[in-house]
C-alpha cells in the first residue's frame, strides 16, 4: 500500500477559484478528495503523471480547452430515466394538461432542461409527450436540453445507454417502445432523438438565443452554487418563464427567500414554481 | 438472498418461494400478495410460465408482477410484457433500482 501527500491548498484553492468563476459551482474546505479523484482520470487522459503536474500547467498558462475540462470533470452528473417519480406524475397528470388547455390557440410548447447530463431527462421529458399528449404530434414542440459539460453532451446526442442506464427508474413498457438494441447497448429511437435538441449552455454566462419557455427544468443545479449566483439564475429563470409557465427544481431546492416573483404550487406530491400574478 | 435483503429494507414481508411451481402454492396460500418479483431461469416451472398461469387466474388479474432476470435481450422483456408482466429488471441490478422499479408499479417506497 502507498501513501501519498493529500492535495495542497495552494492546488486545492486554484482548483476551487477556477470552477468558481468559470462555473460558479462551489467547492468547499474538506471536498480536497473529490477533486483529486476527479483529477487523478483526467491527468492520465492528458498524457499528464499526476494530477499535480496538471494544475502547475494550469496555473502558467492561458486559458484553454485543458481548464475547461478540468471545469467539466468538477460538474455532477448523476441522471436516470424518470428521475423522481412524483415530478413526471405532476407533468403528466397536471402541468401538461394545463398547458395543452390554455395553449389550443398558439399550439406551442417550449421545454427546457437546463442542467441535462447525459440526456435521460429530455427523453423522458419526449417519452412522457407522446405518450400522455398523443394530440400534440400536430403542435409545435421544442424540447431543449442543455448542460455546461461538452462530454455528457456527446453522449446525451448519442442517445446510447448501457444497461445499468436502461434499468434505472425507465418503465419496461417504454423501454420495449422507445429503444433499440444493438448488442450491450440500448438506443433511443430517432422519432424520440428527433424530439430533443442540445446545445452547451454555461447558466453563468448570458443564455443567448433561448425562446421564452412554458416548463423549465433546473433540478439539481441551484444546490450546488453559491447565494448570489442562485438569485440571479432565478431572476432570468423568471424572465424567461412565461406568465403562466411552470419552474421545476430538485427535490432539495426552493425558490423562497432567493426570490419572491415565484410561488410554489403542489401537484400530486410534488412542488413546481410559477410567477406569481400581479 | 440480495433481493429478500432488500425488500425487508424497504418495509416488505417477503415469501420465498423455490421455484414456480412453489411460487403458485405459496401464491394461493396467502391471504394477500401487494406484489410478486420472479425470476426468468428456475427448475419445475419457469418465470414466463408461472406469469401465465398467473395472469390467468382472475383474481390475480391486478397483481403487479415484476421480473428479476439475467435475460436480457429486447426480445425477452417484450415477451415477460405479453405474458403479463408489468415491470422488468435485468440483473445486476442495485437496490435505487429494485425501489425505483417499485415506485413505477405505485409502491410509495
Amino acid at each position: 500500500m502507498t501513501l501519498r501527500a493529500a492535495m495542497s491548498s495552494s492546488d486545492f484553492n486554484y482548483i476551487r477559484n477556477l470552477v468558481r468563476g468559470q462555473s460558479a459551482l462551489t467547492l468547499d474546505p474538506g471536498k480536497e478528495y473529490l477533486v483529486e479523484s476527479r483529477l487523478d482520470p483526467l491527468a492520465r487522459h492528458e498524457g499528464f503523471p499526476s494530477y499535480h503536474q496538471l494544475v502547475a500547467t494550469l496555473r502558467f498558462g492561458p486559458f484553454r480547452d485543458l481548464h475547461r475540462k478540468v471545469v467539466e470533470a468538477m460538474t455532477t452528473n448523476e441522471t436516470s430515466f424518470f428521475r423522481d417519480a412524483r415530478v413526471f406524475a405532476m407533468l403528466a397528470k397536471s402541468i401538461l394538461p394545463a398547458l395543452v388547455a390554455g395553449r389550443s390557440a398558439e399550439r406551442s410548447l417550449n421545454i427546457w432542461c437546463a442542467a441535462c447530463s447525459t440526456g435521460q431527462e429530455p427523453y423522458s421529458v419526449a417519452m412522457l409527450l407522446r405518450e400522455c399528449q398523443p394530440s400534440l404530434e400536430r403542435w409545435n414542440i421544442r424540447i431543449l436540453a442543455s448542460d455546461i459539460s461538452r462530454n455528457v453532451l456527446t453522449r446525451a446526442h448519442a442517445g446510447r445507454y448501457n444497461q445499468m442506464e436502461v434499468n434505472r427508474g425507465l418503465p419496461a413498457h417504454l423501454l420495449v417502445r422507445y429503444f433499440e438494441q444493438h448488442g450491450q447497448w440500448w438506443e433511443i429511437r430517432p422519432e424520440i432523438r428527433r424530439m430533443v435538441e442540445f446545445r452547451e449552455t454555461n447558466l453563468i454566462q448570458p443564455w443567448h438565443d433561448l425562446p421564452g419557455m412554458h416548463v423549465i427544468l433546473m433540478r439539481n443545479v441551484l444546490i450546488y452554487l453559491d447565494l448570489e449566483t442562485k438569485r440571479t439564475i432565478l431572476e432570468r429563470a423568471g424572465r424567461l418563464l412565461d406568465r403562466r409557465g411552470y419552474l421545476l427544481l430538485g427535490g432539495a431546492e426552493t425558490t423562497m427567500n432567493l426570490d419572491d416573483s415565484f410561488e410554489p404550487v403542489s401537484f400530486e406530491g410534488a412542488v413546481c414554481f410559477r410567477r406569481r400574478q400581479t | 438472498m440480495i433481493l429478500t435483503a432488500y425488500l425487508k429494507k424497504l418495509g416488505f414481508d417477503v415469501t420465498v418461494a423455490v421455484d414456480g411451481r412453489d411460487g403458485l402454492d405459496r401464491l394461493r396460500g396467502m391471504e394477500k400478495a401487494d406484489v410478486v418479483l420472479v425470476d426468468w431461469n428456475m427448475p419445475e416451472l419457469d418465470g414466463i410460465s408461472f406469469v401465465r398461469a398467473v395472469r390467468a387466474q382472475p383474481a390475480y388479474a391486478a397483481l403487479p408482477l415484476m421480473m428479476v432476470t439475467t435475460n436480457t435481450e429486447l426480445s425477452n422483456v417484450s415477451e415477460a410484457l405479453g405474458a403479463g408482466a408489468d415491470e422488468y429488471v435485468m440483473k445486476p441490478f442495485t437496490a435505487d433500482m429494485i425501489r425505483e422499479k417499485l415506485e413505477l408499479l405505485g409502491f410509495p417506497v
